[in-house]
């Protein structure tokens, strides 16, 4: 994964509640047997007419927000389907943060996983930093993680919480698989306890 | 004395690996189910890393959400659905992971067939790449849907790094009014919750109508806590839940049947156990719902009327309630029984159990399907499909003019040839009525296996109870 860096970006405004990953990327779009390639997709029915052409009044169609990095969503983006093709779409079309005042549970866990840094705000913060996104290219948000912090484009800043170890994975890129590995012993001994007190647990033989 | 416990935190607690200073949890994992479409790029992922699968053997996979539910002998003629199976094909034999085949008869939706084969036990964390895998929690287990990452990570690893859950409990009182069924219920508890409700948290429903409840009808409920914003329902084991998995293939037998039973009997929540969320319904007030928009907390008594975004006074929500009934092409103050319908849909890993198809064919025994309605049943698997027909439903259900199909997921999602065409309009037993869900500009009412039956007979959403009486 790559490493995670202090960036400043245009941010979108996406103020609708409850944008599900259905939204974010259909599940038509699902049938790909690899990660990359899905941002063209993105939004794809917000985005984009019957016949291919583009809806004018979609924000990322609009050229001030053509190269958004950011996004400042509604509550509880991300509602849905655990599809993990929500992040790798929005991460493929360059989104690198969203800021809102809550997600939905598992697209949170999916977007870290792909280095994506999702930021939870109280609303009111969240009303402001919409407020800048609607000034488009003329207004750019910093995100710098190490110090947890976003720059507002009149030069205030906003702190941010993130979890220690999302964020430690997210600066390092560390892959977590990787971690988890250094741990065999312990999965091992849980193994080995575990198939003593429940040994009736399933176990399927291949066929 | 140690503090009472949630059926949730004792489950936690006797699958914790490892716990880092920072709270961040290591939990072991009992079950993996895995399907073609969120599998591909895991399996992908071990093959670049030289990795291979830590326990097979507590790993199932099944093709569910592109396979077909007519013409099943041919070849897939969709290039894309058709590659995403042969993948799947491919890596369950270079893996060694067991697998359900298209022409097994076992195959079927994969919350369906882990309940149906025994796999899916109290006490236990399964998990899948899907976010309906809370259906599993029925049994009194932790379960939830993953992402692709995360399903690499138990390929690897049988293990998940994650963070506790906070308690939340649904209690659901009293007995339900005539055609009132588990279906009713959580679309109602959603509609009081919201669809962010429950975000954070593990959904335990309990109250007597939870328990009174079938298995079929606790995977309903459980199934949608998802909808509800928890990754997590579940309702603590009982009499039903054992006598529902005793002899099934994968349950533990003899000795081990009573060791099981013993275990499983101290999983229920301590009295006196604290939840940080507590919702309470009274089942007597729940009527048949019927869900008006594009979310699944758009949800309403079937005597109800559409909302009139007028009377709103949130910005955001009048916003999304506009937008929603001109998706819906509806009008403020409509009655909902004058909502008519294209398709109709009986299936999915909400609804597709034998129950559901019972109740369905109850509805439409010796009577016909409205003229210009199309209505589909699909039965979550093969082995709901063999019963059904050997009860005779298919027959009741084809002569009232219901289409009976091949097992699968169907049009709950649109990734087959099951789908809504733009501006169609279904009474959906699925889950998700989400903006084009069933197929680009489709418009999706979510109700009860009678209610939907109820409504492929009248052509528009109708009061299953006036068919009961």
């Amino acid at each position: 994964m790559k490493k995670f860096e202090a960036f400043t970006g245009v941010a979108a405004p996406m103020p609708a509640q409850n944008i599900d990953t259905d939204k974010i990327i259909p599940a038509r779009f699902l049938k790909t047997i690899q990660r990359a390639g899905l941002g063209k997709s993105v939004f794809n029915d917000q985005r984009y007419n019957d016949d291919g052409s583009e809806k004018a009044g979609f924000v990322l169609n609009q050229d001030a927000y053509r190269k958004s990095e950011i996004l400042v969503v509604g509550d509880n983006f991300g509602c849905g389907s655990s599809r993990e093709h929500a992040p790798w779409a929005l991460t493929d079309y360059g989104i690198k943060t969203i800021i809102g005042t809550d997600f939905a549970d598992i697209f949170f866990n999916n977007s870290f996983k792909n280095g994506m840094l999702l930021i939870k705000l109280p609303k009111e913060i969240v009303d402001e930093l919409m407020d800048d996104a609607q000034k488009g290219a003329n207004a750019r948000l910093t995100v710098d993680l190490e110090t947890q912090e976003i720059t507002r484009p009149n030069g205030e800043v906003v702190r941010f919480d993130v979890d220690p170890f999302r964020k430690h994975c997210l600066l390092n890129g560390l892959d977590d698989i990787g971690l988890t590995m250094e741990k065999r012993s312990d999965i091992d001994s849980f193994e080995g306890k575990d198939g003593q007190s429940r040994p009736w647990a399933p176990s399927i033989a291949a066929e | 004395m140690a503090s009472p416990r949630t059926l949730f935190d004792k489950i936690w607690q006797n699958h914790l690996v490892a716990t880092q200073e920072d709270g961040t949890c290591l939990i072991y994992i009992d079950l993996h189910l895995v399907h073609e479409v969120t599998s591909p790029q895991a399996f992908e992922g071990l093959r670049a890393a030289g990795r291979g699968l830590r326990r097979p053997d507590k790993t199932l996979a099944v093709a569910d959400h592109n396979v077909p539910t007519i013409n099943r002998t041919g070849r897939i003629e969709n290039d894309e659905s058709r590659i995403q199976i042969e993948t799947l094909e491919k890596n369950v034999k270079d893996f060694g992971v067991p697998y359900y085949g298209i022409d097994d008869i076992r195959q079927g939706i994969v919350h369906i067939i882990g309940p149906e084969q025994g796999l899916t036990q109290p006490g236990m964390t399964v998990v899948c790449g899907d976010s309906h895998t809370a259906t599993h929690g029925a049994f009194g287990g932790l379960a939830f849907g993953i992402g692709t990452s995360e399903v690499e990570h138990v390929m690897a690893t049988q293990t998940l790094i994650q963070r506790p859950a906070k308690n939340m409990r649904v209690t659901v009182n009293g007995k339900p009014p005539l055609g009132t069924t588990a279906k009713d219920f959580i679309l109602a508890i959603i509609g009081k919750v919201g669809t962010a409700g429950g975000t954070g948290h593990v959904i335990e429903f309990a109250g007597e109508a939870i328990r009174d409840l079938s298995m079929e009808g606790r995977m309903t409920v459980c199934n949608m806590a998802i909808e509800a914003g928890a990754r997590a329902g579940m309702v603590a084991p009982d009499e039903t839940t054992y006598e529902y998995l005793k002899g099934r293939p994968h349950a533990p037998k003899g000795a081990a049947w009573e060791a099981a039973l013993t275990y499983w009997k101290t999983l229920p929540s301590d009295d006196g156990a604290a939840y940080d969320k507590e919702i309470v319904l009274d089942a007597a007030e729940i009527i048949p719902f019927v869900t008006w928009g594009t979310s699944p907390q758009d949800a309403l008594p079937i005597t109800g009327v559409v909302p009139d975004p007028a009377s709103i006074s949130d910005e955001g929500v009048r916003a999304a309630v506009e937008r929603s009934i001109e998706y819906m092409d509806l009008k403020a103050g409509q009655k909902l029984t004058d909502i008519k319908v294209d398709i109709v849909f009986v299936g999915s890993c909400t609804n597709g159990r034998i129950e559901d198809i019972r109740a369905a064919a109850a509805v439409a025994k010796g009577r016909k399907v409205a003229d210009g309605v199309r209505a589909l049943i699909v039965p979550g698997s093969g082995l709901v499909k063999e019963p059904a027909e050997q009860e005779g439903l298919d027959q009741i259900l084809l002569d009232a003019g219901f289409e009976w199909r091949e097992p699968g997921c169907s049009m709950c999602l649109a990734m087959n040839d099951d789908k809504l065409r733009p501006g169609e309009r279904s009474a959906s037993t699925s889950n998700r009525n989400f903006e084009g869900r069933q197929g680009p500009g489709g418009r999706t009412h979510l109700v009860s296996p009678a209610m939907a039956a109820a409504a492929a007979i009248t052509g528009h959403l109708a009061d299953v109870r006036d068919f009961l009486t």
